[in-house]
């Protein structure tokens, strides 16, 4: 059995905490340094198939603002990330839209819904 | 003259949670005014996940959790105006703003809650002689033009200076299709925090160079490249280590000062190290009714903390109108030794204590295994170890009220010492 230790930072909020991760075989094991429960999740995906939400924006036609802030509703993995950017810059939008409207049902099969972040009212 | 109990002057996340803690506290004549159109300050342009984590278990985006608290604003029906900006609070706490639905309009209040945030420290550190072509701008108005105007600086950045908006903005441009070549530091460190180096640099292989500077910058009309130098102990460029890169953007992140223009003039004295006004243990400054919070008060890197801060400032200010806020003399000075930098508050009255008061400070420089020592006259009273310490992260200690109490303590100290 191979014992490898990774040390990582949780970015699950900015704490930041160092969490060190403990694998046999490239399977985690145990979990240490983390203050909460989302550091261990967060340290398992880590170092398995690591995760992340997408934030940017989309253009909006007629409406206050030229753009509007989105977010995939929660972590797309790491690789799909600028397949995920792509898909967001092709999409435009009508006024009005409302915080926690869903933009997109399945962002690049990922199965992860892209939700507006922000209200944009009509002009 | 307009009359209110409470005016609070800025409709950020500190603005907006001191007016729904001072209503929940029982006042019911409060006014937010806000110079912008919309409330929620800064947080609007912060649309990057992992604001409210410890508020709402969740992690939030920042307009998510601007609306969040714009939600029990509007829910309390507290009076707001927007597109208002606050020219002047006289010491009688009279405030004139103007508007351009009610033009010049005064309002005499019974306490006044400063909560303006902060701004970008100007390009002071861009100590470079020759001209300044277009495609140099501080981050933060990056963020703004990609974020709100939907607008890209540039396709090819250099960014100095490692703070967060710094970090954030260089993962966001990469995002819309940007290469961000490098990011340069100053210091022997960063100022930003870890977890932005992770996600914003490490996760796109964008290098951060520390004790790195902008020594040179190359075009006329536009920007097309900049020269880095390494830095010794001094700061000062090592000659023979200067590297050129191409861009046509450079972003300046190189720090935030509290926005205090107003709250000198008015007569509020300001703590030396923060450049926010000095405060005692109920968030209040040396003018009597006077209060403070949120980034106006010292830079905070964690909205969480703005809106906890506020919140006791909201309370006091209650206190106040309500004359239970009394006032027993100078209160036990807190000072600072070893590495802390500032506290905040810098005086404390136990009388006026909650049961339990966080402390918050930072320290100057990174310690690794050092303790957070606390002191009251010569008696340690707390040792705390910690296995790091850095300068871009907000630090606390939490003192109680029962310690404190009727103990003649004449000086409180905290103090972080090498292990
Ligand atoms: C550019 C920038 C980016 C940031 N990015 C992040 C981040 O990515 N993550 C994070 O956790 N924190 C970030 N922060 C810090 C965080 O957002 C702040 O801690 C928090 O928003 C501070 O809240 P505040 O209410 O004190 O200040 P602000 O949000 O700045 O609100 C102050 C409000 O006061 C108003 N105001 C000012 N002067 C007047 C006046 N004279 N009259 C009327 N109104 C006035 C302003 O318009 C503004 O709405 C950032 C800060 C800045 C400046
Ligand atoms: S482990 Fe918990 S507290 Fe620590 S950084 Fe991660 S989410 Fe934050």
């Amino acid at each position: 059995m191979k014992t490898e230790i990774r040390e990582l930072t949780c970015i699950n909020c900015p704490l930041g905490c160092t969490v060190t991760v403990e694998l046999h075989d490239g399977e985690p094991v145990k979990v240490t340094g983390n203050t909460c429960v989302r550091g261990e999740i967060y340290a398992k995906k880590e170092v398995t198939h690591p995760t992340r939400v997408v934030t940017s924006t989309i253009r909006v036609k007629g409406g206050a603002h030229p753009v509007v802030a989105v977010k995939t509703r929660t972590d797309v993995p790491k690789e799909t990330i600028f397949r995920c950017m792509e898909a967001i810059n092709a999409l435009t939008v009508e006024a009005p839209v409302s915080i926690g409207d869903v933009l997109m049902e399945d962002i690049c099969g990922t199965g992860v819904e892209l939700v507006a972040t922000q209200n944009c009212p009509k002009t | 003259m307009k009359q209110a109990d409470i005016v609070i002057i800025g409709g950020g996340p500190a603005g907006l949670a001191a007016a729904v803690s001072a209503y929940d506290a029982g006042n019911r004549n409060i006014l937010i005014i806000e110079r912008d159109e919309q409330l929620g300050g800064i947080l609007n342009q912060c649309i990057h996940n992992g604001f409210g984590l410890h508020t709402f278990k969740e992690e939030l985006t920042g307009p998510e959790y601007a609306a969040r608290f714009i939600k029990q604003v509007e829910e309390r029906e507290i009076p707001c105006v927007l597109g208002s900006m606050v020219l002047d609070i006289s010491p009688e706490k009279v405030i004139t703003y103007t508007s351009s639905t009610e033009g010049l309009v005064q309002v005499q209040a019974k306490a006044v809650i400063l909560a303006m945030g902060c701004r970008e420290r100007p390009r002071g550190a861009l100590n470079i002689p020759g001209y300044r072509p277009a495609g140099i701008f501080s981050a933060g108005t990056a963020q703004r033009l990609v974020n709100i105007e939907g607008y890209m600086p540039g396709r090819e950045v250099v960014i100095l200076g490692s703070g967060d908006i710094g970090l954030i903005m260089a993962r966001r441009m990469t995002l819309e299709g940007a290469k961000v070549k490098v990011v340069a530091e100053l210091m022997p460190y960063s100022g930003g925090l870890k977890r932005n180096i992770v996600q914003c640099l490490d996760d796109f292989g964008i290098p951060l160079k520390l004790r790195h500077t902008v020594v040179n910058i190359h075009g006329k009309e536009r920007l097309t490249g900049v020269t880095l130098a390494e830095v010794d102990s001094h700061g000062k460029p090592i000659p023979g280590t200067e590297e050129e890169y191409s861009c046509d953007t450079l972003l300046l992140s190189c720090g935030l000062i509290p926005e205090n223009e107003l709250s000198r003039n008015a007569g509020v004295e300001m703590a030396p190290v923060t450049n926010g006004p000095s405060v005692n243990e109920s968030l209040e400054t040396n003018l009597e009714g006077v209060f403070a919070c949120g980034n106006v008060l010292h830079v905070h890197d964690l909205v969480d903390y703005v809106s906890q801060e506020a919140a006791i400032a909201g309370r006091n200010a209650v206190a106040f109108v309500n004359g239970q806020l009394k006032h027993h003399g100078a209160g036990i000075p807190v000072s600072v030794s070893g590495g802390v930098r500032y506290t905040v508050p810098r005086t404390i009255d136990p009388e006026n204590m909650d049961d339990t008061l966080t402390v918050r400070f930072r320290v100057g420089a990174v310690y690794q295994n050092a303790y957070i020592d606390v002191y009251f006259d010569d008696k340690r009273v707390s040792h705390i170890k910690r296995p790091v310490l850095a300068p871009g992260e907000m630090e606390k200690v939490v003192l109680r009220k029962s310690d404190l109490l009727g103990q003649n303590i004449q000086n409180i100290k905290v103090e972080v010492t090498q292990g």
